[in-house]
């Protein structure tokens, strides 16, 4: 049924971290590597040597530009890695007729039933995020599946039995774990670094989380003659008291 | 939004269709349309092929079409599976209805009941077709409460359209169904123009700043997208219509759609002869099915979607 669970016993998420996201796409790639083989596979591609390939990915990473005149915030660029948020209030599980789209109860991870699915694509319009992927050679909606097949895989050592875009991010952007918990270590991240909500005013009450970036040490970074102030001599450096005079010497 | 031709013709034709089958529950149950044999073959015949083949263009764009008997099982959540059971259902009393009309010659009594029950099935099944846009939170432009009253007036204008011609072409034509037609196509043009003026009023809350949580509106701008290429996301979503070709279209839409029916129908109650009068209620419906047609294709390229805001769109 599309009905939504009224609660999930945990609600598995992942969190991300603009502070430290390098913009590798590492993870939109695992994911890729991972989910064609997995519960959504093949993850297929139209056109893929030709001049307009496209295809079918559960992750994106996008670069945003951020404006501010905040000190701290100034003229930065921010990495922002994307996949499906496994919201409270999906809308995507509510608009499909056919029972194909569901959120589970035990973990509140969002799926869709490939053998159901009629490739409506109203799923896909319902979502603000842009979480859901038309598969046009299969004619069926896939999406993130927050690795359902690798969380739980007995066969996998317990340290992978995490997302792909999890355990591949090389710079530990990516934190998976139970956000329903206030105990997890997501949820004290959470915690600690004010972790949000993307589009809160569109309902949908996301899982996923977000950490913003830091602010920055703001240090004027250039002299009075606007040369690099790394660079700039500074004169109590100077021990000896002849290397002192050819300073002065060399300065006049 | 992608506008695509399977749904402007689904919901549009369908729309035509259910205004037709309205009209004629109506007409028939009071007793101002006799239930001439012929003419119910032609009217009944044009509402059923105007729906059926409005719901199969909407199913051959599915990934699946053999399992559209699927989308019948959601109707407590889902407005798409609601549509479709209300479509199904709708059939049952416009069908008997039909038969009543075309093999026994009768509208009265039962099959009065049955064409009204018919009409409001068919008003139920279009309002279940807006509800589809309309519950969509993520599009702005839908998520408001004008578009369901859009869809009705707009399906219960061009079936009185088709009406007034019908009934012209086969001699049953009264005054009734001109003014019937002349009412809804003003109230369709008046509600339309309403919904743009809405929808050019208002903003959704949604902007690049709240879909990323980074800064302030206006100051969050798309450095890199995800690839160099387009993706389904982007085909399907950010359909993208320069705004004075959007303007130029509503001005056709509005001319099309509403002023030449306008005009042409009371021109068509007062012409002298018959074929004159066949010929301008023929004009009129051309123009309505044109202006129709735009008008849909309007409602969906204007349309922005939130996901747009994530490839470069400050405001959804």
């Amino acid at each position: 049924m599309t009905s939504l669970p009224a609660t999930t016993e945990r609600r598995l998420g992942l969190v991300i971290d603009l502070d430290i996201c390098v913009g590798c796409h590492a993870c939109a790639v695992n994911c890729k590597e991972w989910n064609t083989g997995g519960h959504s596979a093949p993850l297929t591609d139209r056109d893929p040597y030709g001049a307009e390939p496209t295809g079918v990915w559960f992750n994106r990473i996008h670069s945003f530009e951020v404006e501010s005149d905040e000190p701290g915030l100034r003229g930065r660029t921010v990495h922002f890695p994307k996949s499906c948020l496994h919201c409270e209030d999906a809308p995507c599980v509510t608009v499909c007729p056919t029972g194909a789209s569901y959120k589970r109860e035990d973990d509140g991870i969002v799926l869709v039933n490939g053998d159901w699915c009629i490739g409506c694509k109203l799923c896909s319009w319902a979502c603000p995020y842009g979480a859901r992927e038309y598969d046009a050679d299969e004619g069926v909606m896939k999406k993130c599946t927050l690795c359902v097949d690798k969380i739980y895989n007995e066969n996998l050592p317990v340290e992978s039995r995490v997302p792909a875009c999890v355990s591949t991010c090389p710079a530990g952007a990516r934190h998976f774990g139970d956000l329903g918990d206030p105990a997890s270590g997501v949820s004290k991240l959470v915690a600690a670094r004010g972790g949000y909500d993307l589009m809160p005013e569109q309902g949908c009450k996301p899982t996923n989380k977000y950490l913003p970036p830091r602010r920055r040490e703001d240090k004027d970074l250039h002299d009075a003659n606007g040369a690099p102030a790394a660079l700039a001599p500074e004169a109590g450096d100077i021990d000896s008291a002849v290397l002192r005079w050819v300073d002065r010497l060399l300065s006049r | 939004m992608h506008p695509a031709f399977s749904v402007i013709f689904f919901t549009t034709a369908s729309g035509a269709g259910y205004g037709l089958l309205v009209w004629l529950g109506v007409f028939g149950a009071i007793g101002l349309l006799p239930p001439d044999r012929w003419f119910g073959v032609a009217a009944f015949g044009l509402a059923f092929a105007l729906v059926t083949a409005g719901l199969l263009s909407s199913t051959f764009h599915l990934g699946h079409p053999e399992r559209a008997w699927r989308a019948l099982t959601q109707w407590k959540t889902s407005w798409l599976s609601r549509e479709g059971v209300a479509a199904v259902l709708t059939y049952i009393p416009t069908g008997l209805f039909a038969i009543g009309w075309i093999f026994l010659e009768r509208n009265d009594g039962i099959f009065a009941a049955l064409g009204l029950a018919g009409a409001v099935l068919c008003l139920i099944t279009v309002w279940c077709t807006a509800m589809i846009y309309a519950s969509l939170k993520s599009i702005q432009r839908w998520s408001n409460g004008l578009v369901p009253p859009v869809y009705l007036a707009l399906g219960a204008a061009t079936g009185s359209l088709l009406l007034a011609l019908l009934a012209q072409l086969f001699g049953h034509q009264s005054f009734h169904l001109y003014a019937v037609s002349l009412v809804t196509v003003t109230l369709a043009a008046v509600l339309k123009l309403a919904y743009w003026r809405a929808i050019g009023k208002s903003r959704s809350e949604s902007t690049a700043a709240s879909a990323t949580g980074l800064g302030k509106p206006g100051l969050v701008r798309l450095l890199e997208a995800p690839h160099t290429e387009s993706n389904y996301l982007m085909q399907e979503m950010g359909y993208r219509l320069a705004r004075k070709h959007a303007e130029r279209l509503r001005i056709v839409a509005v001319i099309a759609l509403f002023a030449i029916p306008l005009i042409l129908l009371p021109a068509a109650a007062l012409a002298g002869t018959s074929i004159l009068t066949a010929f301008l209620l023929v004009l009129a419906v051309a123009s309505a099915a044109i202006g129709l047609v735009v008008e849909r294709w309007l409602f969906f390229a204007e349309a922005k979607h939130t996901v747009t805001l994530y490839y470069g769109e400050e405001s959804a």
